[in-house]
């Protein structure tokens, strides 16, 4: 069933396909939070496309303003300046269409994973046979079938991160934002988790947005790895990976995959030596 | 009528005793777990419980220290479901234990303290023994007037505390969620609120048509207020990032509310609910003294009146039981809409 749903990223290849869905324009971005003294500019004209289908990963500092980057592209932050286009509408607000994981466990603890699943369903006027269907698919998709009538909190961390993937999925939105969804996981945890999402993207095909402060995560998953500093909420770099998928974790032996995180270092390093610099001028 | 004024004032004293106690329970919403000391209350707990849960950290590390592996089977926390599906466990069996041994021994001080007349600060030569008060009890029992008495209590409790309910919840809902109602609505609920019970005999017989209509009114007023002031701040406490979620699965400004706030501020409604149930008890006996006929309260204050101490003591401890057994009453409906919560440990 899922095979049959899920938009293959590979059908830009058919020819006269209809052009994929997912595409994100941010266009000259900024935000600025708070008032008189207490203006905090968290994102600075910040000009970016994400093309359809592709896996990005913003990677940076906490506190440089990448969940606030996010934020606009899910809707909860109006941006100050510029807009945010997706598939050339401008977002106002959110919706189902960009599917959010969140750091914070945000299952809803007074339904069963089930439920919390079939909720966007729900929402979208689905009835409630064909909405736990859909919640029972997803399920299988991030194998937890078993624990589809258990609450959130019996769940370990993980799971219920798992279960938050599919919950975003079960709307088939045309972009997945994930704003260091694995952060709070142990490090074991925290590789499967990627290499589950990897294999998830792959079948689905969905537009990523990735946030993370965790390099090695950035080059395991993306396509392509936007920089971003904090003074102020810029994006500093902006860097292909050629590294051939499936992905394994063993890739981190692989030379691409050292020279990527040598740049991605060396740039949060000149700009942390350089925010240094200003601050103790 | 200024007959009975007088006796309000007369009554004054141990009434707005009873006040004061009613007050804290008012005030409790902050600190919700103090009002826990028997198993029964755990459910009362939970609500600042979830709280902490909402905060991804304390919940990461509770939920690791429980299932370190995500690997593990069903079978593993299958453990876990079975005891709180259990009907009372062994924990719960051994502190009704200890609540039944408490009440035993509070009995043989207060017998051990009437049979020597002690009289040191405090003075127990009046104070008639439990022996005594069980005798007047049974004789009680045996009248039909004393069923009257209880049954006009609770029908006065029923429709007081159903009209508190109602409107409580609702006001409660309405300043969590709207910044302006709470503005408008608070400077009245924090003038009204501390007023005794008692204070508001005089006017409530000047307000209403009807004696009964002025009793209602008062027990009323005081299960309104907990049940208002735990809506709101149970709605106020709604985790901004399950409101997020919602609204990225496609969920309108009503399912918002239906499917997270009201969820959401439900622990704290129910323990609202619970703590007006009791308050409604304290107000109600001071509604009782407008009462020329009937009611546990009457009874009551009857009695102080004709000076007949077994029968105060009688009164007191009747009134003390059904406030208790209708707040039992009250958890056990809220119970089955929280019993996610039970989850969450
Ligand atoms: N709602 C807000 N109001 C005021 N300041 C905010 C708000 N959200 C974020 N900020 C500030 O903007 C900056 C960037 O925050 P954020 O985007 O959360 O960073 P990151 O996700 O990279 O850790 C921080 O300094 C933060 O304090
Ligand atoms: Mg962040």
């Amino acid at each position: 069933m899922v095979e049959a749903l899920a938009r293959s990223p590979t059908c830009g290849d058919v020819p006269n396909a209809p052009a994929l869905s997912g595409t994100v324009d941010i266009e000259n971005v900024s935000v600025v939070f708070g008032e008189g003294d207490k203006q905090h500019q968290a994102v600075t004209q910040t000009s970016l496309t994400i093309k359809a289908g592709e896996f990005v990963c913003i990677l940076g500092p906490s506190g440089c303003g990448k969940s606030t980057l996010l934020n606009t592209v899910a809707g909860y932050v109006q941006p100050t300046v510029g807009q945010v286009l997706l598939d050339g509408v401008k977002v106002v607000k959110p919706g189902p269409d960009r599917g959010m994981v969140f750091q914070q466990y945000s299952l809803l603890p007074w339904k069963t994973v089930s439920e919390n699943i079939a909720f966007g369903p729900r929402m979208a006027g689905k009835s409630r046979d064909e909405s736990s269907a859909l919640a029972n698919t997803f399920l299988a998709l991030v194998g937890l079938s078993k624990f589809s009538d258990r609450y959130p909190a019996e769940l370990s961390g993980g799971m219920q991160q798992r279960v938050g993937i599919a919950r975003a999925l079960a709307n088939y939105p045309s972009v997945l934002l994930m704003d260091e969804p694995f952060g709070a996981l142990d490090s074991q945890t925290r590789l499967m988790m990627q290499e589950n999402l990897l294999s998830i993207w792959t079948e689905f095909g969905t537009t990523v947005l990735f946030v993370t402060h965790d390099v090695d995560e950035a080059i395991f998953l993306a396509d392509r790895v936007l920089v971003m500093s904090a003074s102020p909420g810029q994006i500093i770099g902006d860097l292909e990976i050629p590294l051939q998928r499936p992905r394994a974790p063993e890739i981190s032996a692989d030379p691409v995959y050292i020279e990527k995180r040598t740049q991605c270092l060396s740039l949060i390093r000149k700009e942390s030596l350089r925010a240094f610099e200003e601050q103790n001028s | 009528m200024s007959k009975v004024l007088n006796a309000g004032q007369a009554f004054l004293k141990p009434a707005t005793e009873a006040q004061t106690t009613s007050d804290n329970a008012t005030a409790l919403p902050a600190r919700m777990p103090a009002i826990s000391d028997t198993p029964t209350d755990i459910r009362v707990m939970k609500p600042s419980q979830t709280r902490t849960q909402t905060e991804p950290d304390g919940r990461t590390e509770q939920q690791t220290a429980l299932l370190p592996q995500d690997t593990s089977t069903p079978g593993q926390t299958a453990v876990t479901e079975t005891t709180t599906r259990a009907r009372l466990s062994p924990e719960q069996l051994n502190n009704l234990m200890i609540s039944a041994l408490a009440l035993l021994a509070g009995i043989a001080v207060w017998h051990w303290a009437t049979a020597q007349n002690l009289n040191f600060y405090i003075n127990f030569e009046n104070v008639p023994s439990p022996g005594k008060v069980f005798v007047a009890f049974t004789e009680h029992l045996r009248t039909e007037v004393f069923y009257v008495h209880i049954g006009v209590s609770m029908r006065r409790i029923l429709i007081s505390y159903c009209l508190a309910v109602l409107v409580g919840v609702f006001i409660g809902l309405l300043m969590g969620r709207i910044p302006f109602v709470r503005a408008f609505v608070m400077p009245y609920i924090e003038i009204v609120r501390p007023i005794p019970a008692v204070a508001w005999i005089p006017l409530a017989i000047l307000m209403w048509p009807t004696e009964e209509a002025s009793i209602i009114y008062i027990t009323y007023l005081g299960a309104l207020f907990p049940i208002v002031i735990n809506t709101m701040h149970g709605v106020e406490q709604t985790p901004e990032v399950l409101v997020r979620a919602a609204k990225s699965l496609g969920a309108s400004s009503f399912n918002i509310f239906w499917h997270i706030v009201l969820p959401a501020a439900l622990p704290s409604i129910a323990a609202g609910l619970a703590i007006g149930m009791g308050v409604s008890w304290f107000s109600l006996l001071a509604g009782e003294i407008i009462s020329g006929q009937y009611g546990i309260g009457y009874f009551t204050w009857n009695a102080y009146s004709l000076i007949n101490y077994q029968d105060i003591v009688v009164g007191m401890l009747v009134i003390g039981f059904l406030g208790t057994l209708s707040t039992l009453f009250v958890k056990s409906l809220t119970r089955p809409f929280l019993r996610w919560q039970e989850k969450a440990r």
